[in-house]
């Protein structure tokens, strides 16, 4: 019997065990066919020239300034409107409230719509209805109300995970519900909140669809809100599906790779400066 | 059976004091009278009822869904369930201490002044003068007083109880609420925190809630004895652990049953 049990021990061991080294292949093989075919296209001036002939030649710093510019816009927007529904929802509905239940279904509902969706009612509304046109801004508002249902979910769990003592232990000092929120509730949920505005940054910077519909592709250098942008992921887009180059797409899939690494890596680590040093 | 203590030497006191929880009914018209700068342990089994009268005296049952409160708590001559009174400005004069030591995730010096900030004090020497005074109140400032810029959480549970309180005391409160605040630490440390307890009162009000019934006999004055949402006894602390008047109180000091 517990001879027979060690084998089926060790075989489910090695199945879960090969189920999890999978994830690590996976990625380990993106990653490394990425670099491998893209490292070759990355140079000074790919990173910090222009594109010339529709990013044939050049670089693209545009589509670099773009992406940055898109994102950052798009999470200014969406995070003081994600967290502060999500402190509505945690600390001020009551918990049985219909309206409650209605903003929690509609986040849910919302987080599983397809980008492509989402691209269109921000061309018809914001492009064209709003008259904002293919802008930065028009496709930053879009791409805000896509990652909007993950800013405020991650930050209900968050806020949701800080413990109620503290809660107790500062309304019994005499702080108001706002005081409490804003100077123990919120730098508790911190690290949690951030978690949901990386996965977002991620979400953002990979995003094609949405962004062809509501900030167009120009190659310029993007100026002000106003001013139409192409972002990197929608460059590699162009340049694989119009085959202008293959070598380039995957120099741009390389620097999209980094980039993404480089903005998890800096969130991480001032995050864990900020909240080691009061644990 | 209950004592009425001198109407000048009141702190606080209760008056036909009820609680439902939605429906379930915690307390059943409670009167107590809370007497000034003394200790009053309330004791009794889980359930009973004295965690519940403990969150009516700073209103902090209100943050629980579904409460309803009747019948009047005051301090001094205030009925604090009064629609004008602030619950901000009570729980300034009534503070509380919990169970678990509740340290936020700051310094040793912003947790204790936490407090005064919120109600506004901003100069950073009048806040060191309280952070100080606070800590030496409460017989922690020697043992931290190198390190108040490092993390609260590093303490131990006995000094970071002992913190909580310095906290508290920041506040400048007349009365202390503490619920079970031994039941966490080690027998050094509450013996540290009874001798503290002892010292406090010559300035404060003390309300303690604790399962232990050498710790009440040991640290108050007066003795509450609740069972099944009713304050069954309230007597001295000496008359009422050597003479109890009541059957119940007696079963329940003598460990017949909770």
């Amino acid at each position: 019997m517990g001879h027979k049990r060690s084998v089926k021990d060790i075989v489910i061991t090695t199945g879960l065990w090969l189920a999890a080294a999978v994830i690590v292949g996976v990625l380990f093989v993106i990653v490394a066919y990425v670099f491998a075919k893209g490292i070759s296209a990355i140079n000074f001036e790919f990173i910090f020239q222009a594109p010339k002939r529709a990013g044939q030649e050049g670089g693209i710093s545009t589509a670099i300034v773009g992406t940055l510019y898109l994102t950052l816009v798009s999470i200014l927007i969406a995070v003081p409107i994600g967290v502060g529904a999500a402190v509505y929802l945690q600390e001020y509905a009551n918990s049985r409230s219909k309206f409650a239940y209605v903003v929690g279904l509609t986040a849910e509902t919302l987080a599983g719509i397809p980008s492509i969706l989402y691209g269109l009612f921000g061309f018809v509304f914001f492009v064209i209805f709003l008259g904002m046109g293919w802008s930065i801004l028009s496709g930053s508002m879009t791409l805000a109300i896509m990652i909007l249902p993950t800013i405020t979910r991650t930050a209900q769990e968050a806020i949701l995970s800080v413990p109620r003592e503290y809660r107790e232990n500062s309304l019994a000092l005499g702080a108001t519900l706002w005081q409490t929120i804003s100077k123990v509730v919120l730098p508790s949920a911190l690290p949690g909140i951030v978690t949901g505005i990386i996965l977002s940054v991620g979400r953002a910077v990979g995003e094609t669809a949405a962004l062809i519909l509501t900030a167009g592709s120009s190659l310029n250098m993007p100026m002000t809100l106003g001013d139409l942008a192409r972002t990197m992921a929608v460059h590699l887009y162009v340049l694989a599906m119009e085959g202008l180059s293959m070598e380039r797409a995957f120099g741009t899939a390389f620097l999209i790779v980094v980039m993404v690494l480089i903005i998890n890596y800096l969130a991480n680590f001032s995050l864990r400066r900020l909240s080691n040093s009061m644990k | 059976m209950t004592i009425t203590i001198d109407q000048n030497k009141l702190k606080m006191k209760s008056k036909d004091l009820e609680v439902f929880y939605q429906e379930f009914q915690a307390l059943h018209s409670v009167h107590m009278d809370i007497e000034v700068n003394k200790v009053t342990a309330l004791i009794g089994p889980s359930g009973c009822g004295k965690s519940t009268f403990l969150r009516t005296l700073n209103r902090l049952n209100e943050l629980i869904e579904g409460t309803t409160i009747k019948g009047q708590v005051m301090l001094d001559d205030i009925p604090i369930y009064d629609k004008e009174v602030d619950v901000v400005d009570l729980r300034k004069r009534v503070g509380m201490v919990f169970q678990k030591p509740s340290v936020f995730p700051m310094s040793i010096y912003e947790n204790v002044a936490y407090g005064p900030r919120i109600h506004g004090i901003k100069k950073k020497s009048h806040l060191n003068e309280i952070v100080e005074k606070s800590l030496i109140a409460a017989n922690l400032w020697d043992e931290v007083k190198d390190r108040l810029n490092s993390p609260a959480a590093r303490m131990s549970g006995g000094q970071q109880q002992r913190m909580v309180i310095a906290r508290v005391l920041a506040v400048d409160p007349e009365v202390i609420l503490m619920d079970e605040p031994a039941s966490a630490l080690d027998p050094i440390s509450t013996s540290k925190l009874e001798e503290l307890i002892g010292e406090l009162k010559t300035n404060y009000t003390i309300v303690i809630v604790t399962h232990n019934m050498q710790q009440a006999a040991r640290v108050s004055d007066y003795t509450g004895f609740f069972l099944n949402g009713q304050l069954v006894e309230f007597n001295r602390t000496d008359e009422l652990f050597v003479n109890p008047l009541d059957k119940r109180t007696e079963d329940y000091i003598t460990g017949r049953f909770g």
